[in-house]
């Protein structure tokens, strides 16, 4: 997937599904603070980006990602 | 004993999503009974069920709190935010009292299954995310409503198979006499979608008189063939009487009486003396003539033995003193964990505005339905009390009796 498609559906779902607004979601800004995640609900973006991407968020990586960038960059590697 | 008095009222029901479009059904005889063509897809032996849509709540909660949520759930927030609204409880009250909760829900298959294929089908738990195990667990209900409403008194779910809903009033009521809770939000909820009735249909308990959905449930015709499953939810907002006065609440009703029995025999077919005893153990409690109760909201879900015995009960305890029976399963279909809580509300209803409404379908009785007063038309009737009979698998019975507030 080209990667500004993927970065415009990354943002898309995560906003719908979150109900935040779209933006909100900037390549720097921190993803739990931006979709205002809690311990569970993080486990409901793990699951979307499951079901959008179909790649699993490793929990190992998981404190590695902090920032819409480096979730872009996670899935554009995974989705490679 | 303190006495209990019931201060609200709230519903949702394939009758209707307020008291008032409720009554108007009730009053019609409007059936909510369906085809439903997924149902039939997927191999039920029947495919007839009351209708609903899941109400959207997005105005009123928020995403995390909807996540969460089963439609049982749903239902009941529904309910119960219109009963609290009735009984004059706001969040100010509620942030400020130890107001209780006990709710009917035996059920929450819908999120259990889809759990289930989550893990089968990608073999990882986080996947099923994180509502998976809130929905799932039969307390959902009493979980989702406590945490919504900032409830701090006993929290409790009942499941108590059909009779689920009768029970948490009845129990409710023996707390407030027992001065233990002042005021208790009350009820029943039930999913209506296909897996949580699928096993259900497999034991042949539903009619299959698919090519007439609104003629199928016919509680005491000789004619029936089986249940038709429905569900929604009910609130009733019981309450200590000094405390209702204290508080200047409109009081609509008194609990007079809760009779309870097990019949300690078969797992589905019900008997006689079970719910004969849970009649008598109510009248007894509530210390009444039993020519005072002007209506009897029965159990009867359309199924052969179900009907013939709770007929048999009635007549048992009623004897030749004819007072009206209906079944509003009639209209509804079988609301199983709700039941028990939406036939106070269609009673109360019933009893609020003068007339008891018809039940539908009843064409020719039976040798046992014959015994009794079995309106087949709405009758126009002033009443002042009624009872109200729930049964459920495993033999567990209920019966309330309820007066009215003037």
């Amino acid at each position: 997937m080209d990667k500004k498609v993927l970065i415009e559906k990354v943002n898309q779902v995560l906003a719908e599904e979150f109900e935040t607004d779209i933006e909100k979601i900037t390549p720097d800004a921190n993803i739990k603070k931006t979709l205002e995640l809690d311990s569970l609900s993080l486990v409901d973006m793990i699951a979307l980006i499951d079901n959008e991407f179909g790649v699993k968020i490793d929990n190992t990586e998981l404190p590695k990602i902090q920032t819409f960038q480096a979730l872009y960059d996670y899935l554009e590697e995974k989705t490679k | 004993m303190k006495r209990v008095v019931i201060t609200g009222l709230g519903i949702y029901s394939c009758l209707g999503k307020t008291l008032d479009e409720v009554r108007d059904s009730l009053y019609s005889g409007k059936s909510g009974i369906v085809f439903d063509q997924e149902r039939k897809d997927m191999g039920f032996r029947s495919a007839l069920t009351a209708k609903l849509e899941v109400p959207d709540l997005k105005s009123e909660l928020s995403r995390s709190q909807r996540a969460f949520m089963p439609e049982q759930a749903k239902y009941a927030f529904w309910a119960t935010r219109d009963a609290l609204l009735q009984a004059g409880i706001d969040q100010d009250y509620l942030d400020s009292h130890d107001v209780g909760l006990i709710y009917g829900n035996d059920s929450s298959a819908d999120p259990t299954v889809r759990a289930v294929d989550t893990i089968r089908e990608k073999k990882d738990t986080t996947l099923c995310g994180s509502g998976a195990i809130f929905q799932s667990m039969n307390s959902t209900v009493t979980m989702n409503l406590g945490c919504i409403f900032h409830l701090k008194g006993i929290n409790l779910t009942i499941s108590a198979a059909c009779a689920s809903g009768s029970h948490s009033i009845g129990l409710g009521s023996l707390l407030i006499q027992n001065g233990l809770q002042d005021l208790i939000v009350c009820g029943g909820a039930q999913e209506v979608n296909p897996f949580s009735i699928g096993s259900f249909d497999g034991i042949s308990a539903f009619s299959t008189r698919e090519n007439e959905p609104t003629k199928a449930s016919r509680p005491f015709d000789r004619d029936r063939d089986g249940l038709v499953p429905g569900g929604g939810a009910a609130t009733v907002i019981i309450e200590e009487y000094e405390h209702a006065v204290k508080r200047g609440a409109h009081i609509l009703a008194e609990i007079v009486g809760w009779g309870f029995s097990s019949n300690g025999d078969h797992i589905s077919s019900p008997n006689v003396e079970g719910p004969t005893k849970s009649l008598e153990h109510a009248i007894k409690r509530a210390g009444i003539d039993i020519r005072e109760v002007g209506y009897i909201n029965a159990h009867a879900t359309s199924t052969h033995i179900g009907d013939t015995n709770e007929a048999k009960a009635i007549y048992n305890v009623f004897g030749d003193q004819r007072v009206e029976v209906t079944s509003t399963k009639s209209q509804t279909g079988h609301e199983m964990w709700m039941a028990g809580a939406s036939e106070i509300v269609y009673s109360m209803l019933m009893m609020k505005n003068g007339f008891i409404g018809a039940n539908l379908n009843f064409e020719n009785p039976d040798e046992d339905s014959a015994k009794l007063l079995i309106p087949a038309k709405r009758v126009e009737k002033k009443f002042d009390m009624f009872l109200s009979n729930s049964f459920g698998f495993g033999g567990t019975n209920s019966t309330l009796i309820i007066k009215d507030w003037k």
